[in-house]
């Protein structure tokens, strides 16, 4: 179905290129409607077929081939900052749940960390890494990698306690009466059946790492990262419209990319489990 | 003997968090101090605090403008997403359509799609912004509302038939009052998304007065004090989009609150 | 006129594909005005499947039900019968009062006639101070209560039941047992009652009828004969142990003799 959508969306876009006002229109007094203009929104040929042209005038690389690389690199950082996040919200959680005072004093701050925009305090964790050590200026990508670590770490925490502590009761009793330690317990009986909470969060920060890291590229312009493309060829935009998007092109690709990775984690950690209901 | 017993309980759930975050502000406090760190750098705490106590209408007036296009765009999009999804349960065509955009939508970095769409609208209105908290909130609240409409509790039907219902009868009476949870769950997780994506929207440029573009000003520029107090103003915001929420689902799905794993 | 006739009736699931289930075979049953009729036996017995097409729920493969003279159809268009099932399936949405007017709503009765048609069902089943209660304040036996009032709020001469008390624990289904059988001849109701309990079976029925699976069918059938005026004391009377008994026997497929003649042979 998926080919289908797309082929739908470009339908639409096309369509209502050829019908809608070129410099935007009002609904009931509203500016409601888009731009047609083709420097607003480039035809569906042209921004495909820009993916087979030279990046800058006279070059030797197809664009393509420069979007490719600098998504590729993207993923890798924002993998990387997925799984430092996703250990490190696992780790936290396992200490909250061994140590009911740790979990007493953080959690308040993991639930707000989930309604409050975090995003914002991008700028500042940049801001904050440069401050720290003089040549970290320069490897911008850690703090790509940063940014991502944060946004991803909290919802892995969250689900991941709430996942420990919702081991069935009767469970634990037998673990118990087995005499068996906490952390046998842990590995062995909470941890499993811990993942049907994990699995859904691990896909959510899988999404925010990669939302971190394209953030932080695109307001440190990071070098060889899509973010950085997105933000040198947007100031390219009136004059060569469809170069922006196929950066974005470029975006969406990581976004999915990343969205396959860890559904397909998530289908593994579930395959012994019984379908849910939902 | 009760009466402390309960207080020594209330305190011990309490006291850690609150020792927690003092500890952390106190820390911050004194690193700042100590190694004399520029407050273009990173703003002392107490520095913060001056800057709300200075001019708090200043924070005020910018979380009004991010805070009203986030609930309009709440609002609109929830009441879309939920009326399409109505619509659309007859024809399965029309989901199969919308739900791997959806997925898209969700995977694809909210800050590119806004950024496209700055290019189609001129985000220079607060209308393009709550259009794009709507089209967010959209798909967060269609999801889950024709999940919701598939979901069919087989007593209620088999009672149902039994009299002989007409399908627009169960419709109104049985199979949409059942969605509400769902409906108001999805509300509730879309509200922080939805003063995220106001937010975001107005990194790109357009009238300045929302809480977005002066955090992006602020803790770009020198005053990081002030940055900092429209990040707390944001938080704010965002807490009381989730309390509003959270509220709204406690009064009108009492029954249910939390049905659907996040 | 009887007030289900149930002629030749047989149900097919699947008809001719590979996972061909026969739930009913051969089935013929006539329930009398006002009589209570048990329906007991194993899973896959078909008492469920039985129950549905006397609602019309499903329809036979082969054979006719008919329900006060008409068919089965005609039936739950006209809503002659009302129905309970094992959840209650009250809508949580609804106060307890509103529940029990769903029926009437749909057949378009106006407000204060509603009010006063719930208000006399929940008397009925001494509900009264619940009336405005939401289903999830109540215990399970007394979501039953307001499923049965439900379903006996248009007054129906006919009540299909299938388990509803089988997710009660014991003391409260005794209880609940009870209070229906008094509801019962208090408005003379026909009532068919699909149970896995043989005790429940025979304290609630005038007559039990025992089915046994694959494929389904009805293979005895047991008078209680225990009067009309049931009470605790009944459970403990010598003549309720015997039928009790009796529908053992008859779920097992044996007598006394065999099973003698069995333990010999072990």
């Amino acid at each position: 179905m998926f080919p289908l959508a797309f082929v739908f969306v470009a339908g639409l876009w096309e369509a209502y290129k050829s019908v809608g006002p070129e410099a935007g229109g009002k609904v009931l007094g509203i500016r409601l409607l888009p731009r047609t203009a083709d420097r607003a929104m480039p035809h569906v040929w042209d921004m495909t077929s820009r993916l087979g042209r030279p990046e800058v005038r006279g070059g030797t690389e197809a664009i393509w081939q420069v979007v490719a690389a600098a998504t590729w690199y993207s993923f890798r950082v924002a993998l990387v900052a997925f799984v430092i996040g996703a250990l490190l919200g696992i780790g936290v959680a396992v200490l909250m749940a061994r140590f009911k005072v740790i979990e007493r004093a953080v959690m308040p701050y993991l639930v707000v960390s989930q309604t409050v925009p975090i995003i914002v305090l991008g700028p500042l964790i940049i801001g904050l890494m440069a401050y720290g050590s003089r040549d970290l200026v320069s490897k911008t990508w850690i703090a790509a990698i940063i940014l991502g670590v944060f946004l991803a770490f909290f919802p892995v925490a969250v689900a991941t306690l709430r996942g420990l502590q919702s081991t069935p009761p009767a469970s634990l009793e037998l673990m118990e009466s087995l005499a068996a330690p906490w952390w046998r317990t842990l590995v062995k009986l909470r941890f499993p059946a811990a993942i049907p909470f994990i699995a859904p969060a691990l896909r959510l920060a899988g999404a925010a790492a990669v939302v971190g890291v394209v953030v932080a590229e695109i307001s440190l312009g990071v070098p060889g990262g899509v973010g950085r493309l997105i933000l040198s060829y947007g100031q390219d935009a009136s004059s060569d419209p469809p170069k922006l998007y196929t950066a974005v092109f470029g975006a969406a690709v990581l976004g999915l990319a990343m969205a396959l990775l860890v559904v397909a984690i998530d289908r593994q950690l579930m395959r012994r489990h019984p379908p849910e209901a939902t | 003997m009760k009466f402390t017993a309960r207080v020594r309980s209330s305190l011990a759930v309490i006291l850690p968090p609150i020792v927690l975050g003092v500890v952390f502000i106190a820390l911050w406090q004194a690193w700042v101090e100590i190694k004399d760190v520029q407050p273009f750098v990173i703003p002392k705490p107490s520095a913060i605090i001056d800057a709300l106590r200075e001019d708090p209408d200043l924070v005020v007036k910018a979380s009004v403008v991010t805070g009203v296009n986030a609930l309009v765009g709440l609002v609109l999009g929830s009441v879309i997403g939920f009326v399409a999804a109505v619509l659309t349960n007859r024809y399965r065509l029309v989901g199969d359509l919308v739900n791997p955009l959806a997925v898209t939508v969700a995977a694809v970095p909210a800050v590119v799609i806004v950024g496209v769409l700055n290019n189609m609208y001129a985000l220079d209105s607060q209308i393009g912004r709550r259009l794009m908290v709507t089209i967010a909130v959209f798909f967060i609240v269609f999801v889950q509302v024709a999940k919701g409409l598939r979901h069919n509790n087989p007593t209620q039907m088999e009672l149902m038939d039994s009299y002989a219902a007409t399908p627009r009868q169960v419709l109104l009476r049985v199979r949409i009052p059942n969605t509400m949870p769902f409906l108001f769950t999805a509300i509730r997780t879309a509200a922080p998304i939805a003063v995220i994506i106001a937010l975001v929207s107005e990194y790109f440029g357009g009238t300045q007065d929302g809480l977005g573009s002066k955090i992006s000003g602020t803790l770009n520029g020198s005053n990081k004090a002030l940055g900092f107090a429209y990040v707390v103003g944001g938080s704010i915001v965002g807490l009381l989009f989730f309390a509003g929420s959270s509220l709204l689902e406690y009064l009108v799905v009492p029954w249910q609150r939390r049905r659907v794993h996040g | 006129m009887e007030a289900v006739r149930v002629a030749g009736v047989s149900k097919v699931f699947n008809q001719g594909a590979v996972n061909q289930v026969d739930a009913l075979v051969d089935i013929d049953l006539d329930v009398r005005k006002g009589e209570f009729v048990s329906l007991i036996g194993p899973s896959g017995c078909g008492k469920s499947t039985l129950l549905r097409l006397i609602a019309d729920l499903i329809q036979p493969t082969t054979g006719e039900v008919t329900v006060n003279g008409k068919s089965a159809h005609q039936a739950r268009l006209d809503q002659d019968y009302g129905m309970a099932f094992q959840q209650s399936g009250l809508f949580d949405w609804r106060t307890v009062e509103r529940n029990i007017e769903l029926p009437l709503e749909l057949k378009g009765w106006d407000k204060p006639k509603r009010r006063a048609r719930s208000a006399e069902m929940l008397t009925l089943v001494k509900l009264t101070e619940f009336s405005q209660h939401m289903p999830w304040q109540l215990s399970g036996g007394m979501q039953q209560r307001v499923a049965i009032a439900r379903a006996l709020a248009a007054h129906p001469e006919l009540l299909l039941m299938d388990e509803p008390f089988g997710a009660l624990d014991e003391m409260t289904r005794e209880h609940m047992q009870a209070e229906l059988l008094r509801i019962c001849r208090e408005t003379g109701t026909t009532v068919v009652f699909v149970t896995h309990s043989i005790p429940e079976a025979v304290y609630l029925a005038d007559r039990v009828v025992v089915m046994s699976p694959r494929p389904g069918r009805i293979t005895a059938t047991v008078d209680v004969g225990l009067g009309r005026d049931r009470n605790e004391l009944t459970r403990e009377a010598t003549e309720f142990y015997d039928r009790v008994t009796e529908v053992r026997e008859a779920l097992r497929g044996t007598h006394v003799g065999d099973v003698v003649a069995g333990l010999e042979d072990r």
